[in-house]
């Protein structure tokens, strides 16, 4: 419940209205997620992916962002999706975690939501394990429901002690 | 003007330029005690830096104002308009002195008792306290000075960030405790005078720090130009930011030029030459900030070199050349502590002791010379004495007794081998741990320290004459070249200063890369040099399409690069698929989610806008470390059959059939693979132009022919003038393994079979092919064979002989024991293990062959054990010697047939004797 009350606070200096939190939506492997809007920092079409060895298997490479290099993670393989075909589209949302830019790769990004805080209910208690660490909680929406992704977790993988 | 007076000069008068604006605001409003903390620090620190600087006019009067000041903040004094100025008149008088100091560098000669009294006066007539401040007497003044310390470094009350030209208490304290104290200069020079009023550190504590600071700009004459108005205080952080704006621009500059590049004719490219010549020179201006010249790190080593003359009772005269060459602040902290215990050595070990000097025909005073300079982006320093030099009979000594290596190969090391090893960890030259050095750590941390920086260290020693050490340091670590090289369809940049050269190699050209069992090696100039693939150590041997998938070794592309590099002493080639430009890269720290991929010393952006890794070379010697250890394994352990049947490394190939065969590696003294039209026939036999020798070439038994197409591989095996040529059909491996024969053969050729790596091997017997080579060699075959079996022992200081001639013996039927040298022999014999019979060399290093036998006679343990001479000398001279010290017999190292007839007459003599 503590993680709730966090993000209460985290989100009471992003929204218009009390009661409202605002979220860029993103799709990946058909399922919305969304992230608190004043975290992303650019969104783009990923490009020119520099492959970096050995690196831990969800960084899909480093790229080149207006002079700046940022690692790029794929949320497909983060999130337990299968890699993306060929002919699947690409996008990248930039996000920034201790001072260093990451972008998030993602199948295809949605619009802003502005999103009552009624709508939004804590993690289902059978929610996938790998899932219940990314996920702040769920939104209710008309049609589907759209995942909180805690970026901290997303983004502190294999060395998390480290980079914390 | 020292270095020193002009920063405390422009510090200070940027201090009271804050102090007078802020006592204004303080009057006005004397409860903002931030307002007071502030000019209580300021005032405070002048009076630090004076006393350090020797300047106790200022300081007296500094001190007096810092006591009214110290009293309004404890609330013990109100504050006054009349106090507040009596403060701005003493801050006046500071400027004025000041500025007499800037005029003519020394204090000049006064008295302001009169303003002190008055500052004393308001500073004890108003107070509160009961004690009345004197502070011209030393002993409450000393106090007093330590109170407002402490009372500055508890009460750090500045609640607003720091001014430019501000100095923060800790910068202060950091000053305070760089600086010698008083302490350290009563050390060095007696002060007689008690210590009174002026704390005792003035000018003597500031004659070290002058010392080796070179004297720039002339003092200016005209009070207009002064020193303080021609520099600015900048804070490192801004520095460095706007290096990384720079580095952006640098980038920024090569990806328009990479652009504009591929357009034939663009209106962009007058502008853009200029925008690239303005960047290149704001690049080099930006640099230039952030260099200092390397006598910045030089400056505490006269300090450190008179007081090791002290303790050495050495003479030593220092010489710093080059002091003003600049390099990176950045790489210029990271040397120094390297380059210190650089020059502790060189006192402690390198120098003799003066008598020691005259003795050897040299001056008393021995020279430690210091030189920096440019070259090619780099900077070398270079750190010589003319010392004795490295003393490589005991270096070899202590990497034996260390175990780095063994007898053995250590023989084989070149002198520049041995000398090299000062920078393995826990080695120490010096007979006795001084304070100084000699305990066996030092010199690997100074390597792994200047290795951290990407730079390399290297020693030339000449005997008598003294060492030269050599560090070769990039310039700065911001920017470097780099080559740019592709390995799986991936591009990596290469730091330069690593790569030593390139090298393609293909199957038709001269330098083709050949396995050793699954590790690949490229011949150049006369070495073997052990390669890595790039793809291998990134682990992308899978990244290719599914068409390449996989790229096995035998599946490799033909035409392949191999960038030669170095890591400290290590060389080796990383073999890459292409090789593109070199760019000058600017280095960027990776994401920390990727730190731990050790290869990668960092990314950067290229010119065309990628993304690209930078590899790291420390690295990569350090992923493939089954390689680096592999050497210095092979170096430990070679192939010697000592008393304890170590491990040896044996050479693993086929010849004739599917089992393999193998032979003491240590035997072999080259691989070879020939083009076999080269092979031509005489007197029945294969023959080889090699080298400018005709080099008989033999076959195992049952090896149908030697091939008429194709190449041939060849073990090359040598004794001095003799060069014999074995044909095989396939080099298999290197194994490491115990050398015992557990079935012996009775097919001539094959000492018998052994277990090597769970394998069942052919041991050649390599003297067997001596003789058929040359027949001249040995002129008998082999006999004797079999018999009960006796205990052989043989001593023999060349590893050559004690491996050829072990085998020998024990196929005659002995159990073999080999020493390499007589004390080692006698060792035994104090074990209590008896010989058959002892086989020794004459001239060993140490206690010789007669010596040994002489030695053996006189005892009764193995007095009446027979011992049979081996030597390369057969004078009749030595014969009669030999006998006289009681060798049994005497035989001439060659001549085999001879050794093998002597031991049998004298181990059957001795046998029936017995």
């Amino acid at each position: 419940m503590s993680m709730r009350t966090d993000n209460n606070e985290n989100v009471s200096g992003l929204t218009s209205d009390a009661m409202n939190a605002d979220y860029v939506s993103l799709v990946v492997a058909d399922q919305l997620f969304g992230i608190p809007v004043l975290n992303v920092h650019d969104v783009f079409s990923p490009k020119n992916l520099a492959y970096v060895p050995m690196a831990p298997l969800e960084v899909a490479g480093v790229l080149n962002l207006r002079g700046r290099i940022v690692t790029a993670i794929d949320l497909r393989h983060r999130l337990g999706y299968p890699p993306r075909s060929a002919g699947d589209t690409k996008m990248a949302v930039v996000i920034e975690h201790h001072g260093e830019p990451y972008s998030l790769l993602i199948d295809s990004v949605g619009e802003v939501l502005s999103l009552s805080e009624s709508l939004f209910e804590r993690n289902p208690i059978n929610l996938d394990q790998r899932w219940r660490d990314f996920s702040e909680g769920v939104y209710r929406l008309e049609n589907q429901l759209m995942v909180v992704l805690q970026l901290s977790k997303i983004i502190n993988t294999s060395n998390g002690a480290k980079a914390a | 003007m020292d270095d020193l007076l002009s920063e405390f000069l422009t510090e200070t008068n940027e201090s009271l330029d804050v102090i007078n604006a802020e006592l204004v605001v303080f009057e006005k409003d004397p409860n903002n005690k931030s307002v007071l903390d502030n000019i209580f620090r300021l005032v405070h620190t002048i009076k630090g830096t004076c006393g350090f600087l020797g300047l106790p006019r200022l300081e007296a009067v500094a001190h007096a104002s810092e006591n009214i000041l110290g009293k309004f903040r404890d609330g013990a004094l109100t504050v006054s308009v009349e106090a507040v100025s009596l403060i701005l008149q003493s801050i006046d008088t500071i400027k004025l002195l000041m500025a007499e100091l800037e005029a003519n560098e020394c204090e000049m000669a006064g008295d302001d008792q009169e303003l002190i009294d008055q500052l004393n006066h308001i500073a004890s007539g108003k107070s509160l306290a009961p004690i009345t401040e004197t502070p011209a007497a030393g002993a409450t003044s000393a106090k007093d000075s330590q109170d407002a310390q402490d009372a500055g470094a508890i009460k750090p009350l500045v609640d607003r960030p720091l001014r430019p030209g501000e100095v923060s208490l800790e910068d202060l304290e950091a000053a305070f405790n760089s600086a010698p104290g008083p302490d350290e200069v009563q050390d060095a020079i007696p002060v007689t005078a008690p210590v009174l009023q002026t704390p005792p550190k003035a000018e003597p504590a500031a004659a070290p720090i002058k010392s080796s600071v070179a004297d720039d700009a002339s003092p200016e004459k005209s009070a207009e130009s002064s020193v303080s108005n021609q520099s600015v205080r900048v804070s490192v952080d801004l520095l460095e930011d706007l290096m990384t704006v720079v580095s952006e621009l640098v980038l920024t500059r090569n990806q328009l030029m990479q652009l504009v590049r591929q357009q034939e004719d663009s209106d962009f490219n007058l502008p853009l030459q200029r925008l690239n010549l303005v960047t290149t020179e704001l690049q080099e201006g930006v640099m230039k900030t952030r260099m200092q010249p390397i006598g910045n790190a030089w400056q505490k080593l006269p300090r450190i070199v008179r007081d090791l003359c002290h303790e050495l009772n050495k003479k030593i005269d220092l010489q710093m050349i080059g002091a003003d060459t600049e390099l990176d602040r950045q790489v210029l902290e990271l040397i120094k502590d390297p380059l210190t215990h650089m020059i502790r050595n060189s006192a402690d070990h390198g120098l003799e002791q003066p008598e020691k000097r005259i003795a050897a025909g040299k001056q008393p005073v021995g020279i430690i010379k210091l030189n920096a300079f440019h070259e090619g982006g780099h900077v070398i320093i270079k750190i010589s004495d003319d010392g004795a030099g490295l003393n490589l009979e005991r270096i070899k000594q202590k990497v034996i007794s260390g175990g780095l290596v063994s007898e053995s190969e250590a023989d084989s090391l070149s002198e520049q081998q041995i000398a090299n090893f000062i920078f393995k960890a826990g080695l120490s030259t010096a007979e006795q741990v001084t304070s100084i050095s000699g305990r066996g750590v030092g010199m690997d941390v100074v390597r792994s320290n200047i290795e951290k920086i990407g730079g390399t260290v290297d020693v030339r020693t000449t005997p008598g004459k003294g060492s030269v050490f050599t560090i070769k340091i990039p310039l700065t670590l911001a920017i470097v070249s780099a080559l740019v090289v592709e390995a799986s369809g991936e591009r990596f940049a290469m730091p330069q200063l690593s790569v030593i050269e390139l090298v393609r190699a293909s199957d038709n050209s001269e330098h083709r890369i050949e396995r050793l069992k699954q590790s690949p090696v490229l011949r150049l100039r006369e070495q073997l040099l052990p390669l890595v693939y790039l793809s291998d150590v990134l682990q992308m041997q899978n990244r290719l399409g599914a068409g390449d998938a996989g790229v096995s070794a035998e599946a490799r592309k033909n035409d392949e690069y191999v960038v030669v590099t170095q890591v400290g002493n290590f060389r080796f080639g990383i073999v890459v698929d292409r090789v593109f430009d070199t760019e000058e890269i600017v280095v960027k720290p990776v994401a920390p989610i990727l730190r731990d991929i050790s290869v990668f010393s960092g990314n950067t952006i290229l010119g065309d806008g990628r993304v690209i890794m930078i590899l790291d070379p420390n690295g990569i010697a350090e992923s493939c470390g089954n390689i680096r250890d592999g050497q210095e394994e092979e170096v430990l352990e070679s192939a010697s059959i000592t008393e304890k049947s170590k491990k040896i490394s044996l050479l693993v190939f086929r010849a004739s059939g599917a089992e393999p065969k193998a032979v003491p590696l240590s035997l072999v003294a080259r691989l070879e693979e020939i083009d076999c039209t080269e092979i031509e026939h005489s007197n029945g036999r294969d023959v080889l132009q090699y080298r400018g020798q005709l080099m008989p070439l033999v076959r195992v038994p049952g090896y149908a022919e030697i091939r008429t197409q194709g190449r041939q591989p060849l073990l090359v095996f040598t004794d001095g003038q003799r060069t014999m040529g074995l044909a095989v059909d396939e080099i298999v491996d290197i194994i490491e393994d115990e050398l015992k024969i557990e079935l012996h053969s009775e097919t001539a050729g094959l000492l018998g079979t052994a277990s090597i790596g769970g394998v069942a091997t052919e041991v050649v017997d390599i003297s067997h092919y001596l003789v058929e080579a040359f027949t001249d060699w040995f002129n008998e075959s082999r006999k004797n064979r079999a018999k009960k079996i006796q205990h052989a022992l043989l001593v023999d200081d060349s590893p050559f002989f004690r491996n050829m001639l072990s085998p020998l013996i024990a196929s005659a039927g002995y159990q073999v024991t080999t020493v390499e040298n007589a004390e080692a022999a006698l060792a035994l014999r104090d074990k209590g293990i008896v010989f058959d019979v002892i086989i020794s060399d004459i001239e060993m290093p140490g206690m010789n062959g007669f010596e040994l036998a002489t030695m053996i006679r006189k005892d009764d343990r193995w007095g009446q054990v027979p011992i049979v001479a081996i030597s390369s000398n057969g004078t009749e001279a030595d014969f009669e010697r030999g006998r006289e010290v009681g060798f049994t017999d005497y035989v001439v190292k060659m001549d085999r047939g001879a050794l093998l007839r002597s031991l049998a007459e004298n181990v059957i003599i001795h046998g029936e004797a017995a």
